[in-house]
């Protein structure tokens, strides 16, 4: 039996403009129809009868097309005891999200066909979300020499990215945007300014003067920013930044995207969820990079994704270690596990009025396929039947044990949350499944 | 009547009531080392431990004076290589030092933040001797104790603080200090030396060492890195010299019987003219002897002062 029927669930797919209780149908992995009483007409048809459905009840939940988070970091190879392409999968499926797709700074840098193809066979044994690598932009990341990029993508890659490090050589980044683009790829581009960050372990404010730490000011930011939008502009080619976190970034992309420039962006949910006041206590849990803002920099970043500046919300999930966590706070690594927090931290941009629920939606599954041109972030039928189905008045408590992420390392510890995804289908296979 | 916590991490988490708790104490201890026998039997049987692992001569010094004069066993460890580069992390060495059974641990870290990481898992008190750039709280108190003893009181005082104090753990402290205690303190330094949003935590700002320091009661001089210059906080360091240095002619801006402070070691001619540090209007030397007093009120207090 692989027909599967999802009964009465609103469904509600960007792509198509569709928001309603409906069925959805799940036949072969994929979609074969969507419509009110798919049920009725199946058993209607001569060939069909009730038995060949399994059938889930899914009134008062909410049917989306699959969620993607274009920006994860799964650790493997190199770094598995922070967490495992399969660790990695469980927390994403748990997460409510179909794919991932993962960033290169592994060990070794994913540079070249053989990681890549590692990963993508990896991610296949464990079956539980598409995992689609992304291929660094220099090798190593060193940022001197190209990848390449044309076997990279033969190879499976779907975009190129230093993430992690900027490409501080601008003329490699010209490069890299030319070539990238004649191939049909996205460059994703970490936005720093070495020479303004280096050192600082926070943002460059009040929090930093009082706690004596060295600051990151909001300007090693917007100085590559600007940059990158000036190559990009210059190109004519497609760039996306990752991680959005000042108020500054926000407005250079809307003035470029309103010259034309080819830019999109994505932000994470801690870069509109908590400022730097969450380090007061050096709680080394609230350091990421960038690091958390002000609240200037939070109403900013929601404008943005009001307004469509930033077409994406990615987690930019960065498992760590406890023992990577446990140390004086210059000394402790960046990030934040959130691949099991980023929808409910998202969904309460819908309760404040930020956006609508089709809005979020789109910004984490539509938008993600659409910028790194991947086939999915739709309901349509015939498509892979990637579905996430949401609970949106579930409140729950982020519990370290109930992650599956090997990374423990998240500020929204201990918080009460509301929205979660309960069940997660991945070409038509049912990966997930709250209890 | 006792401190509220079990540490001492910082000036900041303080009441006015603390401070002038400790203050107290730490005039009573005075006498203490005045004495031919310099020690009182306090402490006796128990165990102070001296983390230090960032080079400190000065505080380390202090701190064991303090320790032994109220007779107890003070032991010092001392470590110029950072937790990270041992491999042993500072929450390992935490764990192993809470096993011996020490009854206060003193700390000194080139991190901000680290005494917070000891008193999180340590059952007996932390007294933070110094961590990076956030705060130095005993410094903090001896100069309060200094202007007390020099000046009768704090609340209304004018205080410069001169120097860059966007590093200095000793401009933090005594800001905290200061302000609670209701004085009005200026920072002056080169902009690049400045913090953002310093003055939000209020004090006045400016960049001219003349107008800090015009009418005031205290004028507290700190000590400039040199390797500072490398990272282009400024030109040189005889150009800081000649603008940031208190010396004979720009003092008489100051108040008639204004006190210069510094928390130690001087850079003779850099911070502070010669004729300046070792006049009549320096009390360096008292904020030393009472850095002694401080420190023996504080193992006191969080040891259960009896
Ligand atoms: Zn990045
Ligand atoms: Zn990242």
């Amino acid at each position: 039996m692989d027909r599967l029927l999802l009964r009465g669930g609103r469904i509600i797919d960007p792509s198509q403009n569709i928001d309603g209780e409906m069925d959805l149908l799940i036949e072969g992995g994929k979609i074969a129809a969507i419509g009110k009483d798919i049920y009725r007409s199946g058993v209607d048809s001569p060939k069909t009868s009730v038995a060949d459905f399994k059938i889930l009840d899914l009134l008062g939940m909410v049917v989306a097309p699959g969620l993607i988070d274009m920006h994860t970091h799964l650790r493997e190879p190199g770094f598995e005891y922070r967490e495992t392409i399969r660790t990695g999968s469980e927390a994403a499926s748990h997460g409510g999200f179909t794919s991932v797709a993962c960033m290169p700074n592994t060990r070794p840098v994913n540079d070249n066909r053989s990681v890549t193809e590692f990963i993508i066979r990896r991610a296949a044994e464990c079956n539980l979300v598409n995992v689609y690598p992304i291929a660094a932009i220099s090798r190593g990341s060193k940022g001197v020499t190209m990848t390449e990029f044309w076997d990279l993508k033969n190879a499976g890659a779907v975009a190129f990215s230093d993430d992690g490090k900027p490409v501080t050589n601008s003329a490699l980044m010209r490069r890299a945007l030319e070539y990238a683009s004649s191939l049909d790829m996205p460059i994703i581009s970490h936005c720093e300014d070495v020479s303004l960050s280096a050192g600082g372990t926070i943002n460059e404010g009040l929090v930093s003067t009082e706690l004596g730490l060295a600051g990151i000011p909001d300007v090693a930011e917007d100085v590559m920013v600007a940059r990158d939008i000036i190559i990009s502009e210059f190109t004519g080619t497609v760039l996306h930044i990752a991680h959005v976190s000042t108020a500054g970034a926000v407005r250079l992309i809307r003035d470029a995207r309103e010259r034309g420039v080819k830019v999109t962006a994505e932000t994470a949910p801690h870069y509109f969820s908590l400022t730097d006041e969450a380090v007061k206590e050096f709680d080394t849990n609230a350091k990421v990079y960038p690091p958390l803002r002000s609240m200037e920099d939070i109403i900013a970043i929601k404008e943005g994704l009001r307004d469509g500046t930033i077409a994406a919300i990615a987690s930019d999930h960065a498992p760590h270690a406890i023992t990577d966590k446990e140390v004086e706070f210059e000394y402790a690594a960046s990030g934040i596990a959130g691949l099991e927090t980023a929808l409910a931290l998202s969904l309460k941009l819908v309760t404040d009025g930020i956006l609508t629920l089709n809005q979020l939606i789109e910004k984490m599954s539509a938008n993600p396929a659409r910028i790194l041109h991947i086939p999915k972030g739709t309901l349509q039928v015939g498509a892979d039947a990637d579905i996430t189905v949401i609970d949106l008045e579930k409140v729950w408590t982020v519990d370290p044990h109930g992650l599956r992420s090997k990374g423990k390392n998240s500020p929204f510890l201990g918080w009460t949350v509301k929205g979660k995804a309960i069940l997660t289908i991945v070409g038509g296979g049912i990966k997930h499944r709250e209890t | 009547m006792k401190l509220s916590k079990k540490d001492l991490l910082g000036i900041r988490d303080l009441t006015v009531e603390e401070i002038n708790l400790i203050l107290e104490t730490a005039e009573s201890f005075i006498e203490v080392s005045t004495r031919d026998i310099k020690k009182v039997p306090t402490l006796r049987g128990k165990t102070v431990i001296n983390l230090f692992l960032e080079a400190s001569t000065r505080t380390r010094t202090s701190f064991e004076i303090a320790g032994k004069r109220l007779s107890a066993d003070t032991i010092n460890i001392s470590s110029t290589t950072s937790s990270i580069v041992k491999g042993e992390t500072l929450i390992d060495t935490a764990r192993n030092l809470e096993a011996m059974n020490p009854d206060v641990i003193v700390i000194r870290h080139s991190a901000a933040g680290a005494p917070q990481i000891l008193a999180r898992i340590m059952k007996q008190p932390i007294i933070n001797a110094g961590d990076g750039a956030h705060e130095h709280p005993t410094q903090a108190l001896l100069d309060l104790m200094t202007i007390r003893a020099k000046k009768g009181k704090v609340a209304g005082l004018k205080v410069a603080i001169v120097g860059d104090i966007a590093h200095s753990r000793v401009a933090r402290s005594n800001i905290y200090g200061l302000t609670k205690m209701g004085a009005h303190v200026t920072v002056a330094g080169p902009a690049t030396m400045m913090p953002r949003y310093i003055d939000r935590m209020g004090v006045t700002v400016c960049y001219r060492l003349e107008e800090a320091i015009r009418d005031a009661d205290i004028i507290m001089m700190l000590r400039i890195q040199t390797e500072r210059q490398q990272e282009n906080l400024f030109p040189s360091l005889r150009e800081y010299a000649n603008y940031f240095c208190l010396n004979g002619e720009n003092i008489k801006l100051a108040k008639d019987d204004v006190l210069v402070m510094h928390p130690g070691p001087i850079n003779r001619g850099v911070e502070i003219a010669p004729e300046i540090a070792d006049g009549p209007y320096s009390v360096i030397l008292d904020q030393v002897t009472n850095g002694v007093a401080v420190r023996m009120a504080l193992l006191y207090l969080l040891t259960g002062g009896k």
